[in-house]
């Protein structure tokens, strides 16, 4: 599938974060699993967000989606902030690779890590729980979807930062407050009405809510309405990093 | 055929006019050398030339296919070889080299990747991450990345900066043939004997602009001519031949004067006028001019 190029991008990108599993692979699965031991240990039986769901079962599909979300940000983010600081993105830029190309081979090596951390989570995670797969095809999808998003956020991020403290402020200020104000933790019906509204705003609660759809057969809302939302949010992110490619956007000066 | 067709090209940084209208017309087969001084906008040219830099305005074509329009063909044609030694941390040579020559389109590519280490004395670093070369080992690996698609045109960027005369001799020798093989090779540098060993023709840019460009041979007749180096134990030179001196030299016997001379039937009637005024030469000297004397009177001047 894809031209030559395209599939050579793809498995150096892929092969980059590989060589590299222990940090960004196995440390992102350990920080999910205390994540899970301390807000599980704490908030198990006090807490009950759906009817015959325990909060542990809750929480992991948060967990696995904001694993899925965080490191395919990473991955994308961090190789093109690398390549630009070291310079060998030169490599890729005197190439015959495509915009559409250059996009596609670093969101799906980014889709790749973050699926690999979120499935390396969940075969941890999944123990301590008694899980269900009412709709595993909605798991899939949103996975699939988040992993995109994410990685085509890294990409335009990395695009646009020239320091790594540049993408430190997109990952802190912009990524985070996002991630963990999207429900990983909680259901937002149990938030203030103010807040309850803001977090409609947030892309990420969508993102979430739908992956969880997909474990219980219950959500905040409709999951075909957050299909569509999710859908347009990367169709609208896909243009734009396309957009900035095509321009050569602070990669061709 | 046309390798390099370059029209017009302006790039403007702020303030900076880093090319004022460039043109230059390079042919297939060609070594062509781009030299001047430091700020004089051989990189950006050569970035422009590789897609790394658009341009304001103007066109270049590789091989009739131009470089933004018509990227995909251009960049097929193109090896380039970055000024700054960059590399991938990640890799080994053999990675490296096998990933840029994927990004081409050639997946199974061994033989002439084997064959591009083996000319650039790169085998036995094959296994070797990249963070541990050395960087003269690191520059082999930039040239190799550079021809690992067989590209009809190549193009080096201080290829031999801060590299060690071992690598230069392996480099020309394999740029060498190639290019008898029939690749065009554009080179900067700052060694201009390498240039004048290498170049069959060459553009001098300053300040963006060109202001010269001929054949090496017909460089170095038109511009400087040759230098005829006398040492005179007695007597003076005559006013009237002061004009001729590039380089007087006092000397414990005497006194050496470099003169500037344009035709070879020049030298007798230099001979004779001195015998005239009384001059006793003891040694007597021709000198052909080199790049450097070109090189250095164009920049003198600002132009041809």
């Amino acid at each position: 599938m894809g031209s030559t190029g395209f599939r050579t991008l793809v498995y150096k990108e892929t092969l980059r974060f590989y060589k590299v599993a222990t940090q960004t692979i196995a440390a992102p699965i350990l920080t999910a699993m205390l994540y899970l031991l301390i807000f599980g240990h704490v908030l198990e039986g006090r807490v009950t967000v759906y009817p015959g769901v325990s909060y542990t079962a809750f929480l992991i599909p948060g967990l696995v989606m904001m694993s899925v979300l965080q490191n395919s940000f990473a991955n994308s983010s961090s190789s093109l902030i690398q390549s630009k600081i070291t310079g060998n993105l030169v490599f890729v830029l005197l190439t015959p690779l495509s915009h559409w190309e250059i996009f596609s081979a670093y969101t799906i090596a980014a889709m790749v890590r973050g699926i690999a951390v979120g499935l390396g989570v969940f075969i941890v995670t999944a123990w301590f729980a008694h899980m269900s797969f009412v709709w595993p095809l909605w798991i899939v999808v949103f996975a699939l979807l988040g992993a995109a998003i994410l990685g085509t956020m890294g990409l335009i991020a990395g695009i646009w930062a020239e320091k790594f403290d540049q993408l430190a402020a997109f990952q802190n200020f912009l990524i985070m407050p996002l991630t963990f104000l999207s429900g990983v933790f909680y259901s937002i019906h149990s938030l203030p009405p103010f807040w309850l509204t803001v977090s409609h705003l947030n892309p990420f609660f969508y993102m979430i809510d739908g992956f969880r759809y997909g474990f219980f057969g219950q959500s905040d809302i409709n999951p075909w309405t957050s299909l569509a939302i999710v859908s347009a949010f990367l169709v609208v992110l896909a243009l734009l990093a396309i957009r900035l490619l095509r321009s050569g956007y602070r990669l061709r000066h | 055929m046309t390798a390099i067709e370059i029209s017009n090209v302006e790039k403007r940084y702020k303030s900076l006019q880093a090319l004022g209208g460039v043109s230059l017309s390079i042919e297939e087969g060609e070594f062509f050398g781009l030299l001047g001084p430091n700020g004089a906008g051989k990189t950006t040219l050569i970035s422009i030339i590789a897609g790394l830099i658009r341009a304001d305005s103007g066109s270049v074509k590789i091989h009739g296919h131009e470089v933004v329009g018509d990227f995909r063909a251009a960049r097929k044609k193109l090896g380039v070889v970055p000024q700054e030694l960059v590399f991938d941390p990640f890799f080994t040579v053999r990675e490296t080299l096998r990933l840029q020559s994927g990004y081409f389109g050639l997946p199974n590519n061994d033989k002439w990747i084997d064959e591009v280490m083996e000319n650039l004395d790169l085998t036995n670093k094959a296994d070797t991450n990249m963070r541990a070369l050395s960087g003269g080992m690191k520059r082999r690996v930039l040239v190799a990345q550079a021809l690992v698609h067989k590209p009809p045109v190549i193009v080096l960027d201080e290829p031999t900066a801060g590299v060690d005369v071992e690598l230069r001799q392996t480099l020309w020798k394999f740029i060498s043939r190639l290019n008898r093989e029939g690749h065009t090779v554009v080179l900067t540098t700052h060694y201009l004997e390498e240039a004048q060993a290498m170049c069959k023709r060459v553009a001098m840019l300053k300040s963006g602009k060109v202001v010269a460009l001929d054949t090496m041979s017909a460089l170095i007749r038109r511009i400087s001519g040759s230098q005829l180096i006398v040492h005179m134990t007695q007597g003076e030179l005559p006013e009237d031949m002061r004009h001729l001196i590039t380089h007087p030299e006092p000397t414990e016997t005497g006194r050496k004067y470099s003169l500037r001379i344009n035709d070879y039937t020049e030298v007798e009637q230099i001979l004779a006028r001195l015998r005239q005024s009384g001059a006793v030469i003891d040694e007597m000297q021709l000198q052909q001019a080199d790049l450097e004397d070109i090189f250095l009177q164009i920049m003198d001047k600002g132009a041809l």
